[in-house]
Parts: C-alpha cells; structure tokens; sequence
C-alpha cells in the first residue's frame, strides 16, 4: 500500500504547529485510503531527530532525520532537493505541505522537480479513486473552487489552521539521511533571521487573533487590543491594511488579501468594518466575533456574535470577562 | 539589465461573482479585468532597476486569451520596452502547465532576472514563480519586500511569520515580489501613445500535459448571520457566556 509524505517544517529548532498539520493530514489521507504508512520528513541542525518522537504522535509511521549545521535555517534548494529526492524515492500517493510562508516557497519548487500536480492554500481535501479533490478558497475567498489532482504523489499546501491537528499516538520509527546536495554549494542563502521581538504568539501559530481596524482611531488605542490579546492568553494581535498602511502597527500584523492569510479558531475583529481585501485574510476562521459602532458593517454579514457599540467601553470590559472566564477553568 | 516581467490579467474582486452553468467557471457577465495588483510592483521594480542600472530591457510576458493583450498594453505604457503573449484559449489552473509554458519562452532569452509577483490576487497560489526558477535551474527568492543588487549579486528581505530573512543570490535570477517594495507608476498619457507602437508579439502557449483541473466550483456557504448581536458595553457578559458554552473557545 503506497504510504503518504508530510513535510514537517521547523524554525530556531522546535517543530511548528504546521508541522502537526501536515501529519494530521496525512494520517487522515492514509486512514481513508485503507492505512498505509505516513512518512514525516523532518530537516534541521543537529538536535532535530529529539523532535521525531513528537510527530509520531500525530500519526507519523516513520520519521526522516536530515541533521545538517547548515540547515538550521531554510535553504530553499537543499529543502527543495531533499524532499524532491524522498518523494521520489518513496513512491507516494501525496505529500502534505503547509501554505505557510516557507511551504508556499518550497511546495512549488518540489512539484517541478518532481513534474506532479500541486493544489496550494487548501482548507480541505479527499480522496476519489486515484484521485485527490482539495478545496482552495480563490477570489479573496468569495469562490471555493475544488481541484482535482491527477497523478502521483498528488502535492497539497494547507492554509495554517484550517485542519486541526489531532493526535494518534504511535511509536514513529526514525531514519536519519543525507541532504539530496551538499548545502554548501546551494546558490541561494539565507544569511540572517530575525525574529520581531514584543511578539507574543505568531499570527500562523495563535488558537485566537483578536484584530483591529480604523475604528480605534490611534495607534496608541492598540493597547486596548493588546491586553484583550493577553486576558486570552493563547492570542495573536493582527491589524487592518489600513491601520498597517499608517504605521499603527507593522506590516507583517497585516490580515488579509494582500496579508497574512489565517484560520484561527476564534477571531476577534475590532473596530473593522470588513473590506473585502480584509475579509479573504480571515473568512475561514471557525468563530468570529466582530464589534463595531456601525451595525450595518460588512464584517458583521460574516460574524457569529456581534457587539454594535463603542469599543472603547466594550473592549475594556469584554478584557475583564475574558480574564475572568479565564481564572474560572 | 535585461528583465522579463511575469503578468497575469485577473478579474476586479470588488463584485458578486457568480458561479456559471457548467458549475467549474465564473460567470463572466459584468467581470472587468485588470493586471494583478502584485505584478503591477514587480513591473515597477523592473523599470526602477532598468532605469537605475544603465542600459537595458524590460519585457513583459503574459499568457491568456486576447484579452491579456489590453493587459499587456498597460505594462507598454507604464514603460515596459516590449510584450509577448503566450496565447491560450484560457488560463489553465495548474500552475506548472503554466510555468512550462513561460520557462519554453523565457529560456534563452538572457534575462538577468526574471519577475513575478508574489501570486495573482485570483487564484492567490504564488506557485508559478518558482516553478519557473525549478525549470530553467535558476535561484530563485519569492515574497520579497526588499532588494539590492550590486556585482552581479542580490540581496533580499523576505518577510516570514513574526521573522524576517535576508537572502543572497547570484544573478540571472527569478524574484517574486511583495507588496511595500513599489507602488506601481500610472501611465502616462505619453506613454499610453508611445505603447500603441511598442512590439507585442503573439505566440502560442506550449502548456504540455495538465494534471491539476477545476472540478467544481462554488459560492462560499452564506453565513446564516451571527448567532447572536448586542448593543453596547451591556452585551458583554452575554457574548463571553455564549463564547464559552456555544463556541466553546473559552
């Protein structure tokens, strides 16, 4: 029975919550496929084989290690290389990426070396025959359209999120390999990485995202946002384009089209009114709360619970319950 | 420098698209095209360098139906030099078709980069750029929101989740281009005179086998409207009670 590749994406040596996605995924693909095996690919500095174990409990059968010094950040030609060579290697019926930024790099690069079909920013998918059907929102999320893919191994990016990662614990057996090209020879380099520092918790990674528009009139107000984010304790801050246009917040806060696409299971919309471009960044969150002062907003249309009001008195007090319902579990 | 500027033509989102009879392609009526708002900064990075780095070429390269040729002709007048259109009867969906069929035109050409951008804002995929560089083994940096070039090398800025990335690069290269690195010039009315004599050449598409196709395509389910709406600092307590038993993200 054909098995079923995950590539498991890691930064600064820890696993990402994408990296149990794409094992999820994979399991789910296998188990409804009769239950071949899923084979996790895992590239890293040395230390990144101790990581192995934690993908076997999402479901991973057997872990690849590929330890390299040079791999401690990602090199789009040896990850691209590396995971081309294991496709090709392991005759896969599919291989899961995530459409995170460093996926929506790789995933394509792989597909061409590979010559296969590639569906990107998936929110679901099944198997038909030979066949793979994914789900890709397009037209700033106002269209699903389904893709069939044809041919093996069917490649698929998943938008961060949009599948829960759910554990299936099994003892993953670990096999460790080479890159497919010597690092020092890639082309490409990455030569820094710098982490935003005040950061709290990724847009990509947070369960919440609690966001604000042009409705809290000041940067400053970004506070306000800021504490409801902390009362959550799991939440990320993220920010119209308009209020990243004027420097409120920085760019890479940005939600939307043109932004940071993400599936939080709670979204948090603050003094936004739900331009389209906003909207295709944050449709396929599970719940959205929206507060605005103005009740026929669009974002409203695409909320679960709405607040009409002036969020400069909700918001304080809607910190306090949180925090309150919070201290109570 | 010689630079090929990768352009797709897609529709206006500010509409209600419908769904056609066939259920796997948008109603056309009332869709009004333009080119996508990504590959409008990549041309513009283009002219910026072209006009930076002495002399040189930009060259647009777009494939669709006739229709790209009024696309193409926006690229002329913001000052591309010439434009070629990889004719097709429709865009396929399948990113590497595509991308087979620009590395074909694109292989000798003698870029010293290749431009696209970040991903068309239709099907917001952002696959063929790199499929490109894979084809024509060149490096290759997407998402990039800043660059420099000197002695034959680049240096970009990639923006990651809560990180950012320098990359280096040796030229000839393929880029994808991010929002925040140029805001796209408007034609003048000098130059929309001057593209109407600019060389736009005609050839077909070789899009080669396709693997990935439209199934089905459909309106996101409506929204029922919330659950439950409020009015003021009252509805507070309400709205946490139902997050914690109805949503259950509490």
């Amino acid at each position: 029975m054909a098995a079923t590749f995950a590539f498991a994406e890691a930064r600064g040596g820890q696993l990402r919550k994408v990296a149990f996605e794409t094992v999820t995924a994979a399991r789910q693909a296998a188990d409804a496929s009769g239950g071949g095996e899923v084979h996790a690919l895992l590239l890293g500095a040395p230390g990144i084989a101790a990581h192995a174990e934690a993908l076997g409990r999402y479901g991973a059968d057997l872990v690849v290690v590929v330890e390299h010094p040079a791999l401690e950040r990602y090199s789009p030609e040896v990850f691209s290389a590396t995971a081309a060579a294991r496709l090709r290697a392991g005759q896969y019926r599919a291989g899961f990426f995530s459409a995170s930024a460093e996926g929506r790099d790789l995933a394509p690069r792989v597909a061409a070396r590979l010559g296969v079909a590639l569906a990107s920013d998936v929110t679901a998918f099944e198997l038909q025959g030979d066949a793979v059907l994914a789900q890709h929102p397009a037209y700033t999320g106002k269209v699903i359209v389904t893709l069939r893919l044809a041919g093996t191994p069917a490649l698929v990016s998943l938008r961060p999120g949009a599948l829960t990662a759910a554990e299936q614990p099994r003892t993953a057996r670990v096999e460790t390999a080479a890159p497919a090209v010597d690092p020092a020879s890639a082309r490409v380099v990455v030569t820094d990485l710098v982490r935003q520092t005040g950061v709290m918790l990724d847009l990509g990674e947070a369960p919440v995202i609690v966001s604000g528009g042009r409705g809290l009139r000041a940067a400053e107000h970004f506070s306000l946002v800021e504490d409801l984010a902390a009362a959550f304790g799991n939440a990320a801050v993220g920010a119209t384009r308009a209020v990243t246009d004027d420097g409120w917040r920085p760019p890479t806060d940005q939600i939307g089209q043109t932004g940071r696409v993400v599936s939080p299971d709670l979204y948090v919309a603050v003094g936004i009114s739900g331009a389209i471009q906003h909207l295709a960044g944050m449709r396929t969150a599970r719940t959205i709360v929206a507060i605005n002062k103005d009740k026929d907003a669009p974002i409203f249309k695409l909320a679960d619970y709405g607040i009409v009001g002036d969020l400069f008195e909700i918001l304080p007090r809607l910190t306090d319950e949180v925090r309150k319902a919070r201290g109570g579990q | 420098m010689k630079i090929a500027v990768c352009i797709k033509r897609v529709p206006d989102m500010e509409v209600r698209f419908s769904i056609a009879a066939d259920r796997k392609s948008l109603d056309q009526a009332g869709l009004k095209y333009d080119m996508s708002d990504f590959d409008g900064y990549a041309l513009e990075v283009a002219l910026q360098l072209a006009e930076k780095q002495g002399p040189g070429e930009v060259v647009l390269v777009c494939l669709g139906p006739d229709g790209v040729q009024e696309t193409l002709r926006k690229g002329l007048a913001m000052g591309a030099a010439r434009a070629v259109q990889l004719k097709a009867d429709a865009v396929p969906v399948d990113g590497l078709a595509i991308a087979r069929a620009l590395a074909a035109e694109l292989k000798d050409g003698g870029y010293d980069l290749i431009l696209f951008g970040r991903m068309a804002t239709d099907t917001a995929s952002g696959t063929v750029g790199p499929m490109v560089a894979e084809l024509l083994d060149l490096p290759c940096v997407t998402a990039i929101s800043h660059l420099e070039l000197a002695n034959g090398r680049g240096t970009a800025r990639r923006d990651l989740e809560g990180a950012a990335e320098t990359v280096t690069f040796p030229l000839p290269a393929v880029l994808s281009i991010d929002e925040g690195i140029a805001r796209a010039r408007l034609a003048t009315l000098k130059g929309i005179m001057a593209a109407k004599k600019k060389p736009l050449e005609v050839r077909p598409a070789a899009l080669g086998d396709v693997f990935l196709t439209v199934e089905a395509m459909a309106l996101p389910p409506e929204r029922s409207g919330p659950r439950f709406m409020g009015e003021g600092v009252d509805a507070v307590p309400e709205l946490v009670r139902r997050l914690r038993t109805e949503a259950k993200v509490l």
